[in-house]
């Protein structure tokens, strides 16, 4: 679990910053810019995300 | 107003050239003097470099008739630049050679993957080589540079930051390459319906770009391998390495941010989200990128790195006219920055 004080977080699966324009809602989901990862906000005070459940592809497997 | 300087393009006739050509007329410093091609000498470059009409009135002239310029680029055979070098140098302040002539530092290592003794072996210590993201400081000011071999910038910048750190135990690279890796010289095996939806392994092992890995990331056990698949531009490098010691995505993200993160044309590219997921070389046609990507095999360790160029702009025009920017002492970028197409 990552947290911060302010509206910007680290991305669990990147370690790259994700900023926030507003306060997210409890249990928002957010997307990493650099991974594209999407992230679960779990907890606002201090801001805390978890990898959200990823939708995956099946790629003819 | 601002100096402009006057380029030659030595051997414009050949894919390699007609980039070189495209890039430096749109160029705010530079003038493209003169273009040289002993066989179309007196034509139209519009008539070989069809998407150039209307954008220069130029024509070709012999090599013969070439006379002083700023810079030149050598965009000739392998093997031709080496021969004149003394004669070009006399010609220009400033040289950059696209072709494999001044590539390798060492005679013995050029004879060895060229299979002939260089002709100008003296000359081999005095070319940096081009690929700004090595070195990009000799660059700044140098008045001779090399071009880089595409399959070698593609691997050199996939490799570069797991090379820095000492990750590199083995790596295995399979690469994908585009037709027009092969010039614009006509063969038998590139006739279309021998060429068109082939798959064709054509250097499995011992192709020359190794030697560029070799020197440029140091001693390394490496093995490549070439495929050339349906795609008129580009090269995608899936590159497999065995780490030495166990490394996670989150270090890798770190390792390759701290390398690329203020490199003007390298991007890493490694989403869950989009269309393109990894490198794609289709949406480089024409741009000077290379994307980078990677992913951990979490039951063996191995590191597949995967990078994607233009062969002939990252490849070879593109990082050629960076490198003059370098040397010329202008904004690195001018000239560079069109982003690609989508969809193409």
């Amino acid at each position: 679990m990552s947290t911060a004080t302010t509206h910007a977080v680290d991305c669990t699966e990147c370690a790259a910053p994700v900023t926030l324009a507003r306060t997210p809602l409890l249990g928002e989901v957010i997307r990493c810019g650099d991974c594209g990862v999407e992230l679960e906000v779990t907890a606002l005070h201090p801001l805390a995300v978890e990898l959200a459940p990823q939708v995956q592809e099946d790629w003819g497997e | 107003m601002s100096e402009r300087f006057r380029a030659a393009i030595v051997g414009a006739s050949g894919y390699g050239g007609g980039e070189v050509l495209r890039l430096l007329l749109d160029h705010p410093r530079v003038e493209v003097v003169a273009a040289t091609s002993r066989r179309h000498a007196g034509v139209f470059v519009h008539s070989v470099h069809p998407n150039l009409r209307a954008r220069t009135k130029l024509r070709f002239v012999t090599p013969d008739q070439l006379g002083a310029a700023d810079v030149l680029f050598l965009c000739l055979p392998h093997g031709e630049a080496g021969k004149a070098i003394e004669r070009y140098s006399a010609l220009a302040p400033r040289i950059v050679d696209l072709s494999a002539d001044f590539r390798l530092r060492d005679a013995a290592a050029h004879r060895r993957w060229s299979g002939e003794d260089h002709p100008a072996p003296a000359w081999l210590d005095r070319f940096v080589y081009g690929l700004p993201e090595l070195h990009r400081e000799r660059l700044r000011g140098a008045r001779l540079a090399s071009g880089v071999g595409c399959n070698a910038t593609a691997i050199n910048l996939a490799l570069l930051p797991l090379a820095r750190a000492g990750l590199i135990g083995r790596a295995v690279c399979d690469l994908k390459v585009g037709s027009s890796e092969a010039g614009i010289s006509p063969s038998a095996s590139g006739h279309h319906p021998e060429r068109s939806g082939a798959v064709r392994p054509f250097a499995l092992t011992g192709h020359r770009h190794q030697a560029e890995v070799l020197q440029e990331l140091g001693w390394i056990d490496l093995h490549l391998s070439i495929t050339s698949v349906e795609l008129v531009r580009g090269v995608s490098c899936a590159a497999h390495v065995f780490p030495t010691r166990p490394v996670d995505e989150k270090s890798l993200w770190q390792l390759y941010r701290q390398a690329y993160g203020a490199e003007p044309f390298v991007r890493l590219v490694k989403d869950r989200a989009g269309i393109h997921r990894y490198p794609e070389p289709k949406i480089l046609a024409g741009t000077n990128w290379c994307d980078v990507g990677f992913e951990v095999d979490g039951e063996t360790g191995r590191v597949v790195v995967v990078s994607a160029i233009d062969n002939l702009m990252k490849g070879a025009a593109g990082s050629a006219v960076q490198c003059m920017n370098l040397m010329l002492g202008l904004e690195e970028t001018t000239a560079l920055s069109f982003p690609g197409l989508h969809p193409i």
